[in-house]
């Protein structure tokens, strides 16, 4: 069959709702668009965890301290989940993290903040993994079958990130008045790199348009960071913080939340490797990764030997 | 960078007796012994399952999705392998 006539029937595939799974053909571009965007989500979840296993010795009780440890290890669970996705479309583990120390890949730059105070766990849970949520739930129905499965599962692991993070909140907000202004402090601090997880706005997003038409994508940029807000603000409501936007109003008409201008500069600084952590975080995966290499070569050896061992035994 | 890549693994999850092991999902091991125990971590950490197997994913032959039209359209045809091809009177109930 010819290109087109292959490209016509994926086209056609995808227009009526089908998914498409790793041996059907599949344009290369479509092949590349999601090698770049699953690593991209792997990694995230991958350098996601360091931000929050910053604080997993200081945890101020057991019960929260098991409750983090469980969380920063579904996250490695998650990255593990997305890395296989994939690697279904032909790129190895090692390549992928090979793309990530060299920086040809990125990630979320959420993960270049660093967490200051112990209220800031309850930021991330809340506001970070809500943010996450709401782009992942999506994502169950985008096209490509492993991707979406890798997110069923991994969506459903997730609510519980975002309730340990809000009851953290709610605890320092009834507690005392310096516990209190440490919840807000954190609130000030993620709010808006928050509303950046979304991505560029609409206007801005060469990509959407074309992730939009493979169904990758079932909302923009803009619709998805518009439902962040109005489901957050009531949230903050409860808690009795202030979300810091002047300008976030109800409107009425819209039937939405109104809010204020976001700094891309700012986004834009940290996507280019200028964000507070952007140098920590790699670093520390490199070390991770040149550390742990004596532990994999040992593992290789150790089946190997096993192998041989049990060929002779039975030969 | 060392390329010593640990081989991929195909892990099926029992999730209770009397349901069938299902695929859910792939992860990297250095022998069948560590897949299972990382099976466990990845899979079953909240008590998902209570049997695993993992197979190496290449020794998973797989049909050819071009080949998908040869392989299943002859059954598409063949109507009267379902019970509801068969006319039967209303007053028959239960069968
Ligand atoms: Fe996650
Ligand atoms: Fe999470």
């Amino acid at each position: 069959m010819d290109i087109k006539s292959l490209e016509d029937r994926f086209e056609a595939k995808i227009a009526a709702g089908e998914s498409i799974e790793p041996k059907d053909w599949m344009p290369e571009k479509y092949r590349k668009t999601h090698i770049r965007q699953i690593s991209q989500h792997a990694h995230s979840e991958i350098v996601g965890m360091l931000p929050e296993g910053n604080w997993i010795t200081r945890a101020p009780s057991l019960r929260r301290k098991v409750a983090l440890l469980a969380k920063v290890q579904d996250e490695a669970g998650h990255g593990l989940y997305l890395y296989s996705a994939a690697e279904t479309l032909g790129i190895s583990r090692d390549e992928m993290t090979e793309q990530l120390l060299s920086g040809k890949a990125k990630y979320s730059s959420i993960f270049n903040y660093p967490t200051l105070t112990w209220a800031d766990i309850g930021a991330i849970g809340w506001l970070v993994d809500g943010a996450a949520i709401i782009n992942q739930v999506m994502l169950t129905r985008t096209s490509y079958g492993p991707y979406a499965r890798a997110m069923v599962r991994i969506c459903k692991e997730e609510s519980f990130h975002q309730r340990q993070g809000y009851e953290i909140m709610l605890t320092l907000c009834n507690g005392t008045p310096e516990q209190k202004a440490l919840a807000q402090d954190a609130l000030n601090r993620w709010w808006w790199p928050s509303l950046m997880m979304f991505g560029p706005r609409d206007a801005e997003s060469p990509h959407t348009e074309q992730s939009m038409k493979w169904k990758i994508k079932r909302k923009t940029n803009d619709e998805l960071r518009q439902q962040f807000i109005d489901i957050t603000k009531p949230q903050a409501d409860i808690l009795g913080i202030t979300i810091p936007d002047p300008d976030l109003k109800w409107n009425e008409e819209r039937g939405h939340y109104d809010f204020g201008d976001i700094d891309w500069d700012e986004f834009w600084q940290v996507v280019n490797g200028n964000g507070q952590c952007n140098k920590d975080r790699i670093a520390a995966k490199q070390k991770a990764w040149d550390e742990g290499a004596w532990v994999r070569d040992a593992a290789v050896a150790h089946a190997e030997k096993k192998e041989q061992k049990k060929q002779k035994l039975s030969a | 960078m060392k390329k010593n890549e640990w081989p991929l693994w195909e892990v099926f999850v029992r999730s209770k007796n009397g349901l069938e092991h299902r695929h859910f999902g792939s992860l990297h091991a250095a022998d069948a012994e560590m897949a299972i125990e990382n099976a466990r971590d990845v899979y079953t950490r909240r008590s998902e399952g209570v049997s695993i197997w993992v197979v190496k994913s290449s020794d998973i032959t797989a049909s050819n999705p071009e080949e998908s039209g040869e392989l299943f359209e002859p059954a598409k045809d063949k109507v009267y392998r379902h019970p509801t091809f068969y006319n039967l009177p209303e007053e028959l109930k239960h069968m």
